[in-house]
């Protein structure tokens, strides 16, 4: 038999509730209704005035080929630096999952990067890439491959990557391990018995016990892509060369910090903020349907 | 609570032989060496008086120290005097009620003031068109040409060689490129040196309405024949691995400082780096121009930045500010400023003084900028440039050009592209400051 507490009345669960409702409503909905307002203006940087232009905002957003290649140049970050981050996270954990001398070492090491700042991170890999005095540079050099993140768009968009990639796989790999450990030894060894080798087993059992892992880290991973990968391409390529790692929300950054286009900058937000809602949504109940708990 | 009483009233106390000492908030954007300097400026104004106390504070690089003047006008806490880089100066012409211009400011004050001790195209930029100064000039740079000397002669080229026009940049860039030099020639910031002023130097316009001086319904220009033309050579270097591309800020200056390319066009103010940094023999040359075309040279226009008095201040302070201002435009300052830094002196006293105190005799080339700047009287196409989102509009210049030095486009499609969308931020400017 189901057992549940109920309360009587409205007022106490709603008291209890409330810290949660006021954070919610100071820190979410006061600054997202604030944005959606502001997307309806052409407000000066001053904020001596304020010009109503309905949806005119979006219609320039959405009539200008760049601020389009820049929902592209988007989906193929935060797609490759999801993949890059959890696959090489995973591959860790499965063999620090082995492990059996050493693995505290191992995992402490592992950890190191999360500690660091993306901005800083981003200057980290800067100097080991800087195309005139950067060691990798100067070793690729050796083998002949000139390398020049400055003007190739393509190389730059694999520097961000690895760079917004490389500072989250301590974080991924602290999750994967943990599920890997919450896995019963007594259902992997039984395959063991029955004869499966370990491709089969890590197919068969290991991936969809892990499910319930994935599916957190891949929707915290394409947010953090989304957001918080920033201070990484602020500091080694600034959106360029042309417009190659121009996130949607680096233009964001720069029209309303560089160009105080206030009510252009207010108008993104709000299309972001729509399309974290939809792939939340699509996550959820498309996603999450082929997770086992 | 009787803590803060003990503290106000010991405070009192204290203050009370000077209690009418108004306090003067400054904000800049300048760090390491010219942050010490400004401290200095600041410390030398503040003990040759006693009536104000100017605090300078450091607010981050120009874009975020020109967010952090507009954030607080919208919180009401603006700062007495906030320093803006020159492009930012369209925006704060436009923000009539919460700027104002200096003329203004020392009119009130009954200060004493002189537009005409300033140097024309260094104040040319921070005037409107019927002369008022609206800001006063800080730091102002102009771009020249720095020549590592050694590099030439190890090409076996003479050190001395004519580099006057682009034509013969052109030839010695061939000759550098046959010795198997791997860097002839590299630059910083693209837009200001090559474009802006390509354009004030060869006396065409950047900009239609006296290159936004006239009004807010300017358009670019920037895509007649000189630019491309200069802009297809450039892209040919570029091809040729002549001209070597390093970032769109001064990225290009630490190749230079290393002794790695032989030709680089970066502002004179980057004379105290080069000078520290540099084992090899240099020299200041003036920036080139092309010989086939008309009325080249002109004269060359500033970067750099410039002070703003913000509105809602107290007559108190506003008579700070003109004495203030009127102490950093003193020639002793400036000839001091001038020699420190490598930025242009704004009066004309402060670069007579530096003459008659032999510092162009024993530093050569640091006269190079002034007279380049200096060389002619100012014309609508040569006396700056204010745009509107000027920032964003460098952003869309760096981008197309990345895409010529990249190959990917001739100079004729990427400045014409670089208009059209230069255009589309003017007008969105337009808009929002009508």
């Amino acid at each position: 038999m189901e057992k549940r507490v109920t309360f009587k009345g409205i007022w106490l669960p709603l008291l209890l509730v409330l810290p949660q409702l006021v954070v919610t409503a100071v820190f979410f909905f006061y600054p997202a209704g604030q944005a959606i307002w502001q997307s309806l203006f052409i407000p000066d940087p001053f904020g001596l005035s304020m010009k109503f232009v309905g949806l005119g905002n979006f219609e320039y957003l959405l009539s200008n080929s760049y601020y389009r290649a820049s929902f592209v140049t988007t989906a193929v970050f935060s797609t490759l630096v999801t993949l890059v981050s959890m696959g090489v996270a995973l591959y860790l954990a499965v063999l620090a999952d082995r492990l059996i001398k050493g693995s505290g070492i191992y995992r402490t090491l592992l950890i190191w990067p999360y500690a660091v700042a993306p901005a800083v991170a981003g200057v980290l890999w800067l100097f080991m890439f800087n195309t005139r005095v950067g060691v990798v540079t100067w070793y690729l050099g050796l083998l002949g491959y000139d390398w020049n993140h400055v003007l190739n768009g393509n190389e730059a968009m694999g520097l961000v990557v690895v760079a917004s990639a490389w500072g989250r796989i301590s974080y991924n790999f602290l999750f994967f391990l943990a599920g890997l450990q919450a896995i019963p030894r007594s259902v992997i060894e039984a395959a063991a018995i029955d004869g499966a080798r370990f491709w089969t087993r890590f197919r068969t059992i290991v991936w969809p016990l892990l499910s319930p892992t994935t599916f957190f880290l891949l929707v915290v991973n394409i947010v953090y892509a989304f957001f918080e990968t920033f201070g990484v391409i602020h500091t080694i390529t600034g959106g360029g060369p042309q417009q190659a790692t121009t996130i949607l929300v680096y233009k964001v950054y720069s029209d309303g910090f560089v160009g105080q286009d206030l009510g252009s900058s207010a108008a993104q937000s709000v299309i972001l903020l729509f399309i974290v809602g939809l792939l939340t949504v699509v996550q959820f109940r498309f996603i999450e349907r082929r997770v086992h708990y | 609570m009787i803590k803060k009483i003990l503290l106000a009233t010991s405070a009192t106390l204290v203050a009370a032989p000077v209690a009418a000492q108004t306090e003067i908030e400054f904000w800049h954007a300048f760090t390491g060496r010219l942050g010490e300097l400004v401290a200095e400026q600041v410390e030398t104004f503040n003990a040759s008086q006693s009536d104000y106390k100017v605090t300078a504070t450091h607010k981050g690089n120009y874009s975020e120290t020109l967010n952090a003047g507009i954030a607080a006008f919208r919180a009401g806490e603006q700062p007495d005097i906030l320093m803006v880089f020159e492009i930012g100066t369209a925006t704060m012409m436009a923000a009539k009620g919460a700027v104002k211009p200096v003329y203004e400011v020392m009119a009130d004050a009954g200060a004493e003031f002189d537009s005409d001790a300033y140097i024309g195209s260094v104040k040319g930029y921070y005037t409107t068109n019927d002369g008022q100064m609206l800001s006063l000039p800080f730091n102002a740079s102009t771009p020249v040409l720095w020549v590592n000397r050694d590099a030439l002669s190890d090409a076996g080229i003479d050190p001395d060689v004519d580099l006057t026009t682009w034509e013969q940049v052109g030839d010695v860039l061939d000759q550098l490129k046959e010795a198997g030099h791997t860097c002839p020639l590299t630059t910083a910031w693209q837009s200001w040196v090559h474009l802006e002023n390509l354009s004030a130097y060869h006396n065409v316009p950047f900009a239609t309405q006296a290159n936004g001086f006239a009004g807010l319904d300017t358009e670019l220009t920037l895509n007649g024949p000189v630019q491309v033309a200069h802009i297809q050579a450039m892209g040919d270097w570029a091809k040729d691995g002549k001209f070597v591309y390093a970032g769109r800020r001064n990225e290009g200056g630490a190749n230079f400082r290393s002794g790695e390319c032989a030709l680089f066009t970066e502002s004179s103010a980057g004379y105290a780096g080069i000078k520290d940094e540099a084992e090899f023999e240099f020299e200041v040359r003036p920036l080139p121009y092309w010989s086939n075309v008309d009325g080249a040279p002109q004269n060359t226009i500033i970067g750099g930045a410039s002070l703003w008095v913000m509105e809602g201040q107290t007559d108190e302070e506003y008579k700070g500010v003109a004495e203030f201002l009127n102490f950093l435009s003193s020639p002793e300052v400036q000839a001091k400023w001038h020699q420190d830094t490598g930025y242009l002196p704004i009066t004309q006293a402060a670069a007579d003084l530096t003459r008659e105190q032999g510092f162009y005799e024993e530093n050569p080339g640091t006269d190079v900028a002034v007279e380049q700047m200096t060389a002619n009287e100012p014309t609508e196409n040569s006396k700056g440039i204010r745009l509107g989102s000027f920032d964003q509009i460098r952003g869309v210049i760096d981008e197309e050009l990345e895409a010529v030095w990249a190959g990917d486009k001739d100079a004729q499609a990427a400045l014409d592209s670089a208009v059209t969308r230069g255009n589309e931020l003017l007008r969105r400017f337009e808009q929002a400051n009508r």
